[in-house]
């Protein structure tokens, strides 16, 4: 039997990347959407949430469209950075940036949401300005939430398939992921390699919902806020 | 001195409110609901009047007709929460120095944290967390922390609403001691008319965001 750790390589650069990104852009905006109002927020709330329910199919072929030769993005990465999304691993980083924003965003930020607004409050009595009251108050003590939006955006990065499969192909060695792999190694009857890859995949899903199942009830309690004011 | 003149409108009232206060002691009583945390947090400017002015010393910190609103890290204020909020992820110390400007020396800085951990008698707390000290211990870190920034006006939510009555009758004595040193004034906020009756130099009740004097201030020599 040929085995090859490819898939497992490529799945994990495409999470790693993903998370990221993902992490780059979720904690700006989710600190913004928690803490401010404005026009049209529910609007932009339900498209921020909105590929976590789109089929697969959809987001696919969206991301074709925007990110193809002639897309508008896809032709915007061409000439600013020479980076060609489609049949590429970029395609595949970019379909997992999609689908696993969501799940990290909402995680933010009802962590953000949690926080005692009276202890951001006495920040600002004491000086701070909302840059320091955000990185020294708020995220800190939405830590639990913003890692377990990390550890849940990791594994949805790691095993997005249908997205991932129209914008970057299936390129053996190039493209083909895991999730990728165990379809086309199942397809073509090599059903040992297509085990030894569910067996890692389940193994390691097992692991984070335990790990955040966990942690979710184990002892933190420095990290438990104070009682609220009225 | 202290000045304030200004009105904000509440779901189901409006707060009316004009007072003038030195370096004395203010004890705002009245049922919950009434407007009282309102008006702390109008002055300290973690909420903005409908429309008035409020001045601290010559400092006009909020004027709605001069379209003034200045934010409230810069209103050098100091605000004891009611349930103190501190901030539990640092430890005493660090919550005690986080008021303090980072471009003072870092020993300075220390010094001075020093020096207010040792009137209030917290020294020994430093390195602990504030999930692992008393209610009145928290008190004290929390006047402590706000004192630290130098303020000039001590705004203080029902400070010693959630302690016993033993620890309750200390720190009263406590804070008439803190204010006699530091000699800026106090404004704090109760339910308790006794504990006004201790405190305050001058009192006044606000029911539904109206006030009523019902302690005029003194005229002492001073």
């Amino acid at each position: 039997m040929e085995f090859s750790i490819t898939p497992i390589l490529l799945s994990l650069k495409v999470a790693v990347a993903s998370v990221l990104i993902v992490s780059c852009l979720v904690i700006p905006i989710a600190g913004h959407m928690a803490k401010r109002d404005f026009l049209g927020k529910d609007i932009v709330e339900s498209i921020l949430t909105l590929p976590l329910v789109l089929p697969p199919s959809v987001v696919g072929f969206m991301l074709l469209y925007l990110f193809g030769k002639n897309g508008p993005l896809g032709k915007l990465l061409e000439s600013l950075f020479n980076i060609q999304v489609v049949f590429n691993l970029w395609g595949a980083v970019i379909a997992a940036v999609v689908v696993s924003f969501p799940l990290m965003y909402q995680s933010v930020k009802a962590a953000i949401e949690s926080v005692d607004p009276n202890l951001e409050n006495a920040a600002r009595t004491l000086g701070a300005g909302e840059f320091r009251v955000f990185w020294t108050i708020t995220l800190p003590l939405a830590r639990n939430g913003v890692l377990a939006g990390f550890v849940l955006a990791f594994a949805r990065s790691l095993g997005e398939f249908g997205a991932t499969l129209m914008i970057a192909g299936n390129i053996p060695g190039r493209t083909q992921t895991m999730s990728l792999a165990i379809y086309f190694y199942s397809e073509s009857g090599m059903t040992q390699q297509a085990m030894i890859l569910v067996l890692i995949m389940t193994a390691f899903s097992f692991l984070v919902i335990y790990g955040l199942n966990r942690w979710g009830k184990g002892p933190n309690h420095r990290s438990k806020r104070g009682i609220m004011n009225d | 001195m202290i000045k304030m003149n200004f009105h904000k409108k509440l779901p189901s009232f409006e707060l009316r409110i004009d007072l003038t206060l030195d370096n004395r002691i203010l004890a705002i009583v009245g049922p919950s609901g009434a407007g009282k945390t309102t008006l702390l947090q109008c002055v300290a400017g973690l909420k903005k009047p409908t429309g008035g002015e409020i001045k601290i010393g010559d400092k006009v910190v909020f004027s709605s007709e001069q379209r003034i609103c200045v934010p409230a890290r810069q209103r050098r204020i100091g605000y004891v929460f009611q349930d103190y909020a501190l901030f539990p992820h640092m430890t005493v110390e660090q919550n005690i120095l986080y008021g303090k400007q980072k471009k003072e020396r870092s020993a300075e800085r220390k010094l001075a944290a020093n020096d207010i951990l040792e009137t209030l008698k917290i020294g020994h707390l430093k390195s602990r967390y504030p999930m692992e000290i008393s209610g009145g211990e928290k008190q004290r870190v929390a006047l402590a922390r706000a004192l630290m920034t130098e303020p000039e006006l001590m705004l203080l939510d029902e400070p010693l609403s959630a302690l016993d009555q033993n620890t309750r009758d200390k720190l009263q004595q406590e804070l008439l001691k803190v204010q006699n040193q530091w000699r800026i004034p106090f404004i704090l906020v109760t339910h308790d008319m006794r504990e006004a009756e201790i405190l305050g130099d001058q009192i006044i009740k606000i029911d539904q965001g109206k006030m009523e004097v019902m302690k005029k201030l003194q005229e002492t020599v001073i």
